[in-house]
């Protein structure tokens, strides 16, 4: 971390004292994720920065940034107004390129379905039926209703893909130590789906839109988890269930499959 | 003879799919089953350019025309300078699309009736693939993300089994059709590129950064609402407006400000391939890919990525005859043929759809 630091310089805002010093998380074609703190030490928050792009004209970089920064900070407040499960923004410097948010617990949802698929013996793929994919299909539900509850606020996420969203493991009173075996296992799927990273999501209500972010999903699903990708009717039953205008969504997905175009090499 | 076997192969290469016809020989060496063992050495390559007038374009008959009546001259030329006898050339190579119909259609006449005369075995190139490979081979980018930036083509590529893959492209018009029709606008000249003289003109601008539309979606980007807004802008500034200054704004001032805002969505949907796909080194080809400001800039992102990039000058950017000898070539040796009752040639013919048998 220490040298990923050094790589980069840290925007300003990170550069006054703190008592827990933070650290980059990702860096993207984008921006960048640190992990910091919020107002208190035992706070902790993600702060998404856009550092400046040499290439660009100065004038249209600050523009651009502004208007980035803005735009995904809304799109982020109106989700979590009307519920959909989104991480809170907690502060934002649009001119300076960045914006803090409630730090999400738990690991992607990409890693615990390949934890989850990589842990079943290879001679049991040709028969699914004895194996209980009941935590997974489960998994699929929470998945299909967070998406379902989004495209109901009026915003299409524009990158939809198991590694852009999170599973919160829920705080529970009664936790049982021992657990062993597939109880265990079946825990390691537990928790809420939280979708992340809004950088190229949009407000829109139409069908087209939406069904485009659902055939990315389907799309990022099969080549992440081609062993998982029967259930992804799982996904669109349980978005149907959550979002009322989901029948016309559905119709354009299929004219969506059958341009497929360019998207087909995409994952 | 397996023509894979044989140590020195030559091909001859015809080009046109817009406004310039071009001819070019090229010959290569080494085993091809060992790519690093082989070399490509350019023979010959001769171009002639439709030009129109300023304010016009290059509509499809008249273009056509041109082609038929320079076709002799410039094959001529190209077999003179290249030196080469025509017993020691191996295949002829044409383009098959994507482009006009028109100026592809006369091209693919020629070459037909050459590889008819000589008795010679013809070879049909997708003209995309042809900028990629003749890309690769001049500068040595051996695994990079291509940006094809032209006047018909703007697209995203990276190489994956066997495909070169699109993973973006623009929605509506190319960057250069929006560049070549601004150019109209203004009344720039044609000659010898209207993308030439609008980077010259924009050399002198620069004192504000018109504000105009900024169009990235993902890995896609649109040019046409920049059009339209340039065109705006044009014709407010004939009628004596004023910039975001409050001063009165120049031909030069709008050729700048449309050049920094196009490259920089094409150097960002570039950046966005490249943390994609892993990959450090940028390529681009196509006639927009000789700009130097696009060049420049692609250069510092590509440095703040740590890596390089790769670009060539206007002999093998702008379309020419010997990227589709080239391309051609290389799947002449993997034993592609294409046969002359089905030398036909098309106007949309994506970059995906070709086999690249001569990449791992």
């Amino acid at each position: 971390m220490a040298a990923a630091d050094a790589q980069f310089p840290p925007p300003k805002v990170l550069t006054y004292p703190a008592s827990a010093p933070p650290s980059l998380v990702t860096q993207g074609a984008e921006g960048r994720l640190y992990k910091t703190t919020h107002l208190l030490p035992d706070r902790p928050c993600a702060l998404k920065y856009r550092p400046p792009k040499p290439y660009r004209h100065p004038v249209l970089d600050a523009r651009l940034t502004k208007a980035r920064i803005s735009s995904e900070a809304k799109v982020l407040e109106k989700c979590w107004r009307e519920g959909v499960p989104v991480p809170a923004v907690y502060a934002m410097d649009p001119a300076a390129g960045w914006m803090m948010m409630e730090w999400i617990d738990g690991i992607p949802v990409r890693a615990a379905i390949n934890e989850w698929l990589g842990e079943r013996p290879a001679e049991l793929e040709e028969r699914p039926v004895e194996v209980d994919d009941t935590p997974l299909v489960d998994l699929m539900k929470r998945i299909g209703t967070a998406v379902g509850a989004l495209h109901r606020t009026g915003v299409v996420h524009g990158d939809l893909t198991t590694s852009n969203m999170m599973l919160r493991p829920r705080e529970s009173g009664g936790q049982a130590n021992g657990c062993n075996g597939d109880d265990g296992k079946a825990k390691a799927l537990e928790g809420d789906v939280v979708l992340i990273d809004f950088g190229l999501a949009t407000q829109s209500m139409s069908d087209e839109d939406r069904a485009v972010d659902l055939y990315v999903l389907e799309r990022a699903f099969a080549s992440t988890h081609p062993r998982a990708e029967r259930l992804f009717g799982t996904v669109l039953g349980s978005y149907k269930d959550t979002f009322k205008k989901a029948a016309s969504v559905l119709v354009k997905l299929e004219d969506v499959r059958m341009r497929g175009r360019k998207r087909s090499m995409l994952g | 003879m397996d023509i894979a076997k044989k140590k020195r192969r030559i091909a001859l290469g015809c080009e046109g799919s817009a406004n310039k016809l071009g001819i070019g020989v090229i010959l290569h060496t080494g085993d091809p089953t060992r790519p690093e063992t082989c070399t490509s050495t350019v023979l010959s390559n001769v171009r002639h350019t439709f030009v129109s007038p300023p304010g016009t374009g290059f509509l499809p008959k008249d273009t056509a025309h041109h082609h038929r009546a320079f076709f002799v001259r410039v094959a001529k030329q190209a077999l003179a300078d290249a030196g080469v006898a025509i017993a020691d050339i191996d295949c002829i190579c044409y383009t098959r699309g994507p482009g006009m119909g028109a100026p592809l259609t006369s091209v693919a006449v020629a070459a037909r009736t050459l590889a008819l005369l000589w008795g010679k075995e013809l070879v049909g190139v997708n003209h995309c693939v042809g900028h990629i490979e003749m890309g690769r081979a001049i500068t040595g980018a051996d695994h990079p993300v291509v940006l094809y930036v032209s006047g018909g083509n703007t697209q995203v590529i990276a190489y994956a089994e066997q495909r070169y893959r699109i993973f973006g492209e623009t929605l509506d018009i190319a960057v250069g059709n929006c560049l070549d029709r601004f150019a109209r606008t203004l009344e720039i000249s044609n000659d010898p590129a209207p993308g030439y003289n609008i980077e010259q003109l924009a050399k002198q601008g620069g004192r504000v950064l018109l504000d105009l539309p900024y169009a990235v979606k993902g890995m896609d980007c649109s040019f046409s609402g920049i059009l339209t807004r340039a065109e705006e802008l044009a014709a407010q500034m004939k009628g004596g407006g004023k910039g975001p200054d409050g001063e009165p704004f120049t031909g030069a001032d709008l050729c700048f400000s449309l050049q920094e805002t196009v490259f920089a969505m094409l150097v960002e949907i570039t950046e966005r391939a490249m943390a994609h796909v892993g990959s450090s080194q940028v390529l681009i080809v196509g006639g927009v890919g000789c700009n130097e400001r696009l060049q420049e800039m692609m250069g510092a992102m590509a440095a703040d990525r740590g890596g390089s990039v790769y670009a060539t000058d206007e002999r093998f950017c702008i379309d020419n005859g010997i990227m589709i000898a080239h391309a051609g070539l290389l799947a002449y040796e993997t034993g592609f043929r294409t046969p002359i009752e089905e030398s036909t040639c098309t106007q949309r013919f994506r970059t995906d759809e070709v086999l690249v048998k001569w990449r791992k």
